[in-house]
């Protein structure tokens, strides 16, 4: 049970960091910060890894595959398209 | 020894994670974002790596397919989108984030059944449910409860915005009552499913209820409402990402699901003001269909002046400080890089140019400022709301290209106007008011401006790319 509220301590913790790191983000910025949060959603890999992963070829592992594929979809492109959009911000 | 390598993974996920927090931080100004960026896909590696080497994963040819094909497809799509279609691009990819959870989740079920039987040889009074305490199988439940519906509401806002399906709003008799016992009934067989492990069937059945909540909760949404969608299924994504970190027992997981959701959540809030109009209102479906009946029904005889180019180069030669107001109608045609050009002949005349982006201006939050950047158009030049709406007083001209709704004086005064009480550009304080148009039809909301009919408005039809290019041309070739 004490694993489990420490693990929702950090949950709410971390939201608290986030409402103020991305209150912050200028408006010019929102479309490349939500691509580059999206990125970040494709956090989710570290999960999708040990599943693929298991060894012999069970269900966990094909449905683990799948789910690497489509998390290195999202950090993969996410992080490239943020690059580009964020490439064109210049000054004067 | 064991003991070691597990904290050693622990603080390499730590770092990880801190680097997402520098990151998004730094994402906070134009000068540093694109390092910040850097330095979150920096996180991300080592997330990779470190988990490459946890003790659960005993085969790696599998991984490498899976991540190589993701990769190349990632990267394809990156390179490949357009500026326009970055919307429906995030979007897409969220849609990815969101679906890997789910299927992370489901393979987290059918390891713990697997592992179980294992494990009941070393420990035969082992219960199942000691094995799969409650908190790894309700998370398992919600986890692939959101990653679906992420996943497939992803995929019907793609849809949409790509124009593969209508855009508009679609609705059918009893919607909500019909979505609301729809959500009802898969947490019912959700709560089944934990209490009765050894049903796959209650699983399998809350992954499908989830693709189908993705596409009814979605299929009521449209037109203007679609940047909230977006920023909303971001956040479900990251809310997914944080439900697998429930479920593996990973702080990493979790630490960065939450910024991720919360980065969504902000952002739909910031459209839901742009627009006056609250989050249940817009999930609820509205706008675009029932307004332009209303509006249709008692339509006021509107007198517009147009002016040609040569009057409208007179206009822009004499003017001092031009603000420009853009629109989705820009980005359509592409006007940006016309636009630019325009500045710059204005700027080479001694004339100030700044535009004016109002937060829901474009499909996406910040989207306008996107397409300007990409056009060359400095940032110091772009500026919010807030930040400008006192400076249209000053300005010899507004000149508003392709967007409609945004300057509509009707927001401030007209109780009856579906977008009454919507922050607007004050467009029509300027000494002039030029609004390039294709013709005379209505904006998004599907409602008409009187704007066009002030005295101080004057319109300048045409193709925007076409009508701002005529316009550079003719004040090139002024001589002063």
């Amino acid at each position: 049970m004490g694993d489990i509220v420490m693990l929702i301590t950090v949950f709410v913790l971390a939201c608290f960091v986030g409402v103020e790191l991305i209150s912050k983000v200028p408006p010019t910025l929102h479309t490349p910060l939500m691509s580059g949060s999206n990125a970040i959603s494709g956090i989710t890999i570290v999960g999708s890894l040990i599943s693929a992963g298991i060894g012999e070829m069970t269900i966990s592992t094909i449905l683990g595959v799948i789910a690497v594929a489509f998390a290195m979809i999202n950090v993969v492109g996410g992080y490239l398209v943020t690059d580009r959009m964020l490439k064109m911000f210049k000054r004067k | 020894m064991e003991h070691l390598r597990e904290s050693i993974e622990n603080i390499m996920y730590l770092i990880g994670a801190v680097l997402f927090i520098f990151g998004i931080k730094m994402l906070g100004s134009p000068k540093t974002a694109r390092k910040g960026n850097f330095y979150s896909a920096v996180g991300m590696l080592i997330a990779i790596v470190v988990t490459l080497f946890d003790k659960h994963i005993l085969t790696y040819e599998w991984i490498i397919v899976g991540v190589l094909a993701g990769s190349l497809v990632g990267a394809v799509l990156a390179v490949k989108v357009e500026m326009t279609s970055m919307p429906q691009m995030v979007g897409l990819l969220n849609g990815f984030g969101g679906g890997a959870s789910t299927l992370v989740a489901l393979a987290e079920y059918y390891r713990g059944m697997a592992t179980y039987q294992t494990a009941l040889q070393s420990n035969p009074s082992l219960t199942l449910l000691e094995h799969m305490p409650y908190q790894t199988t309700v998370s398992i439940v919600l986890g692939i409860l959101v990653g679906a519906v992420t996943f497939n509401g992803s995929l019907v806002a793609y849809a949409k915005l790509q124009g593969l399906i209508s855009g508009n709003s679609i609705r059918y008799p009893m919607q909500h009552p019909l979505n609301a016992l729809m959500i009802v009934v898969t947490l019912v067989i959700g709560a089944l499913g934990v209490m009765d492990l050894n049903n796959q069937w209650y699983f399998l059945t809350v992954t499908i209820l989830g693709l189908i909540l993705g596409i009814t909760l979605v299929i009521p949404i449209g037109g203007a409402d679609m940047p909230v969608v977006i920023s909303l299924l971001n956040s479900y994504s990251g809310i997914a990402a944080a439900i697998t970190g429930f479920v593996i027992n990973n702080n990493m997981l979790i630490i960065t699901g939450a910024l991720v959701g919360a980065s969504g959540i902000i952002l739909t809030d910031i459209m839901c003001k742009g627009m006056n109009r609250s989050l249940m209102n817009v999930l609820l479906g509205g706008w675009g269909t029932a307004p332009a009946v209303e509006a249709s029904k008692d339509k006021k005889q509107v007198v517009v002046k147009s002016v040609d180019v040569e009057e409208a180069a007179m206009l822009f030669d004499a003017a001092r400080l031009v603000i420009v107001v853009p629109g989705y109608g820009m980005a359509v045609a592409q006007a940006q890089h016309a636009v630019r050009e325009l500045m710059n002949v204005l700027e080479k005349k001694g004339c100030a140019v700044k535009f004016a982006i109002h937060p829901v201006a474009g499909r996406m939050p910040g989207h306008m400022n996107v397409l300007l950047a990409e056009s060359n158009v400095p940032y110091e030049h772009m500026y919010a709301l807030e930040e400008i709406n006192d400076d249209f007083r000053n300005a010899d001209i507004a000149l508003i290209i392709g967007a409609n709704d945004v300057v509509n004086p009707a927001a401030r005064h007209d109780q009856s106007s579906p977008i009454y009480g919507m922050p607007i550009l004050n467009a029509d304080y300027a000494k002039t008011v030029i609004i390039n148009k294709r013709s005379m039809a209505a904006g998004y909301a599907g409602i008409d401006n009187e704007l066009f009919g002030f005295p101080n408005a004057l319109m300048y039809f045409g193709d925007a790319k076409d009508a701002v290019s005529k316009l550079t041309n003719e004040l090139k070739s002024m001589n002063n």
